[in-house]
């Protein structure tokens, strides 16, 4: 979902913007619902430990609403139980994108007026990656979401290099093709092999002495803006970015470094 | 005879025809090539297994070692060498890799070589039918369950943790257990060896690791008083391999498409079209059901309007495979629910669809596979997709279904992710186990109109592809908005024309076993 700044004012009524408790059906009564297994079988002392294990996670008066066995020594819970710990909502500011997306023919317009040029943008799902889904969403003529790809905008000239590309090849290529932006998908993502990855991109682009001339952009469900930054990006793009967002975030770095 | 949605059974015919053009020039095409994983696979069939001790797989090393014979078949220069030493095909393929011993060219003219190698290819054989017969009898004795067989992902790395998850998931119903590959195995050019413990969006598929699920499987279907069976893959770069070792571990079920390799993986055409044809092969004679991966077509392209891609590589899948000897029980043509949930009228088009290949295809298993590009993270709306798809399975008489997970598009699923979709799958497939026999659909109406009109251009695609050739169509991007060139994509370098002395007995008698037509003419 995308959010505005305008929306951190927005609460319901009598919300201590300071102390802010989940929600059940009343103000502040801190409900939340977990649901986990055990790889204990089920007994009754199976059910208390599910109720400790709520315990420690912080949750008052847990009440285990259904409980089941799984076979081979397993067994699964659904509890309901209340915080009581609130957050300071009122302190919190997390580092955000551009406040305004333009549409695909103010995007090209400034483009052309601006730059004066296309800009070449290039896109790999890197590394053993293979899930080409995001990376096509924002490349692909026909886009994702009833919004057009790079590929359609005619100021962009995008180059989608698909599925496990290796870092090296993919820097390659952005110095053949002289890229102003390149886009990284990365998708499946098992013990964090996706930031590993991501980072030595940024160091690879950076011993090139490149990292200032090219607009590095990673995406993916695991990725948000905050996580790009601290990986050495200039933007970040979670599950249901669209292609505009993309298109119009890179137009503007790129016109803003020329 | 007229089905439910009234299609041009003209047009399907002239489908056929048209696929079976396209097979047939892609089967003569592969048919004067071999390749390196060809001739590993060869290799394997003679029992060659394990690495050397820098972990290179010994059928790599024998293959290396001999490239310059690859063109005339590595077996009977292979079968000179184990009749000249006295040793079987292991200590050949060990000492060979050592150096030891060379594999020569004189072995191609000579009789008693030939004859000799006739007879390791007959123990060959015998050895993949051991398993079908296994496989059979189980069958017979245990049964199954019902249909749409219900099909289960585990995927977490460690093929030990693997066998914890499918068991469960047999308990909780599974019929079929897939044990997902590492994502870049595909374009290893080398089967790796041993088990796995920590892989990386799955575990390799290893020998080793075949065994270790078959195992636990065979307890499984014991204590749970039916037959589960095994998927894996039989794709990318040693797609040959694959089904050998699919064939003699003793797996069921493997994936193994025409052109996914070639779309999604970038792997040269020229090397996956020849592969397929003997994995096919391969498959047909050890009883697998493969699988095809028309479902992926449609994570690339948009549903709505690309379902008739799904629809014309589901008939040149078909058409491959039959040539190649597999027998329509055996061709799970894959398709997928992937319309946006919030289209209207989604579950509409989507039994359209369903319903049409079920028509289209009657004795295939067809496998129908969940959403996954429409699935969000929000597990609650993901659940409810997930029983829509179950019921269009259901009403549509799907053969396999594989099931959709809540978490989808997060992160492999928990334990009990698996057992809450399979006893959701079973509540509304029992729920609604004949109300497909119960209905029929309105004539005209947007059922029948919508089935037709991919028919219609599904027709229209495939007799363009026959016009212009595979090669053609690829080059034109005419599948998943793809284009690959001929001469582009990863392991091109491993295949080789054959020469005019080119022999593999156990290809040659594998064919005759099944009724494998290659690019002969239809009588």
């Amino acid at each position: 979902m995308n959010s505005k700044q305008s929306d951190k004012a927005k609460m319901a009524p009598n919300v201590d913007p300071h102390a802010v408790l989940p929600y059940g059906d009343t103000l502040n009564d801190g409900l939340v619902q977990v649901s986990f297994s055990l790889p204990v079988a089920l007994s009754p002392e199976a059910t208390e430990a599910a109720k400790r294990t709520c315990i420690q996670m912080g949750l008052k008066e847990p009440s285990v609403y259904h409980q089941a066995d799984l076979g081979h020594g397993f067994s699964y819970y659904i509890v309901y139980g209340k915080l009581t710990k609130p957050v300071d909502f009122a302190r919190i500011v997390v580092p955000k994108l551009q406040e305004t997306v333009a549409s695909f023919d103010e995007i090209n317009d400034r483009i052309k007026r601006k730059l004066g040029r296309r800009i070449v943008v290039i896109g790999a799902c890197t590394g053993s990656d293979a899930h080409t889904v995001g990376i096509d969403a924002i490349m692909n003529m026909k886009g994702y979401k009833g919004e057009y790809g790079l590929e359609r905008y005619p100021q962009f000239e995008a180059h989608n290099l698909g599925s496990q590309v290796p870092n090296e090849v993919l820097l390659r290529r952005a110095i053949e093709l002289k890229a102003d932006a390149i886009l990284v998908s990365q998708i499946v993502t098992q013990k964090d092999v996706h930031l590993s990855n991501l980072a030595e991109l940024a160091d690879m682009l950076e011993a090139q002495g490149l990292r200032e001339r090219v607009v590095l952009v990673c995406g993916g469900p695991r990725i948000n803006h905050e996580i790009a930054l601290e990986l050495g990006y200039d933007a970040g793009f979670g599950a249901g970015s669209s292609p505009t967002q993309v298109a119009s975030f890179v137009a503007d770095e790129v016109i803003r470094r020329h | 005879m007229k089905g439910m949605l009234d299609l041009d059974l003209e047009q399907i015919l002239r489908c056929r025809k048209a696929a079976d053009l396209v097979a047939k020039s892609v089967l003569a095409f592969a048919g004067e090539r071999t390749t390196v994983s060809i001739e590993r696979a060869t290799l394997r069939l003679l029992g060659v297994e394990g690495a050397d001790d820098t972990g290179v797989p010994l059928v790599n090393r024998v293959v290396e070692k001999a490239i310059h014979l690859v063109p005339g078949g590595i077996m009977l220069p292979f079968a000179k060498a184990m009749m000249d030493t006295g040793s079987n095909a292991q200590e050949t393929a060990l000492a060979i890799s050592n150096g030891q011993i060379e594999l020569c060219e004189d072995a191609y003219q000579s009789k008693t070589v030939i004859d000799y190698a006739d007879h390791l290819a007959a123990e060959a054989v015998a050895r993949i039918h051991k398993t079908v017969s296994t496989r059979n009898e189980l069958l017979e004795r245990l049964g199954e369950g019902q249909r749409p067989l219900l099909y289960v992902i585990v995927a977490s790395g460690n093929i030990f943790e693997d066998v914890v998850s499918a068991k469960v998931c047999v308990d909780a119903g599974a019929q079929v257990i897939a044990v997902i590959r590492s994502t870049a195995q595909s374009l290893l050019d080398y089967v790796p060896e041993g088990t796995t413990t920590e892989g990386y969006g799955g575990t390799y598929a290893t020998q080793a690791n075949f065994r270790v699920m078959r195992q636990a499987l065979d307890e499984a279907s014991k204590e749970a008083g039916r037959y589960v069976r095994l998927c894996n893959y039989a794709s990318g770069l040693c797609m040959p391999e694959m089904a050998v070792l699919g064939a003699v571990e003793r797996l069921d079920m493997m994936l193994n498409d025409a052109l996914y390799g070639i779309l999604f993986r970038d792997i040269n055409m020229q090397r996956t079209l020849t592969d397929q044809a003997f994995s096919r092969l391969v498959s047909a004679a050890g009883g697998i059901i493969i699988n095809t991966g028309e479902d992926n077509y449609l994570t690339t392209a948009d549903a709505v309007e690309s379902a008739h891609t799904v629809l014309a590589s589901q008939f040149i899948n078909e058409a491959l495979a039959l040539r190649c000897g597999l027998k329509p029980w055996q061709i799970g043509l894959g398709h997928a629910m992937e319309m946006d949930p919030d289209t209207e009228d989604m579950l509409v088009l989507e039994l359209a669809q369903a319903k049409m290949a079920r028509e289209i295809f009657p004795d295939c298993p067809l496998k129908y596979m969940p959403p996954t590009k429409h699935m969000t993270g929000d597990i609650f709306k993901g659940h409810v997709q997930d029983a829509l798809f179950s019921l269009v399975s259901v009403m549509s008489d799907q053969g396999i279904h594989l099931l959709g997970m809540m978490t989808e598009a997060m992160h492999t699923p928990h334990i009990h992710d698996r057992v809450l979709a399979l006893q959701a799958t079973r509540m509304v497939m029992g729920a609604a186990r004949h109300l497909g026999d119960e209905i029929s659909f309105v004539p005209g109406g947007r059922i029948q109109k919508r089935a037709q009109e991919v028919l219609a251009k599904a027709t229209e695609l495939i007799c363009s592809v026959a016009d212009g050739g595979i090669f053609n169509a690829l080059e034109k991007g005419h599948f998943a908005d793809v284009s690959r060139g001929p001469e582009s994509g990863r392991g091109l370098e491993g295949v080789y024309v054959k020469a005019a002395w080119y022999s593999n007995p156990i290809e040659d008698l594998l064919k005759k076993q099944v009724e494998w037509r290659g690019a002969s003419n239809n009588e």
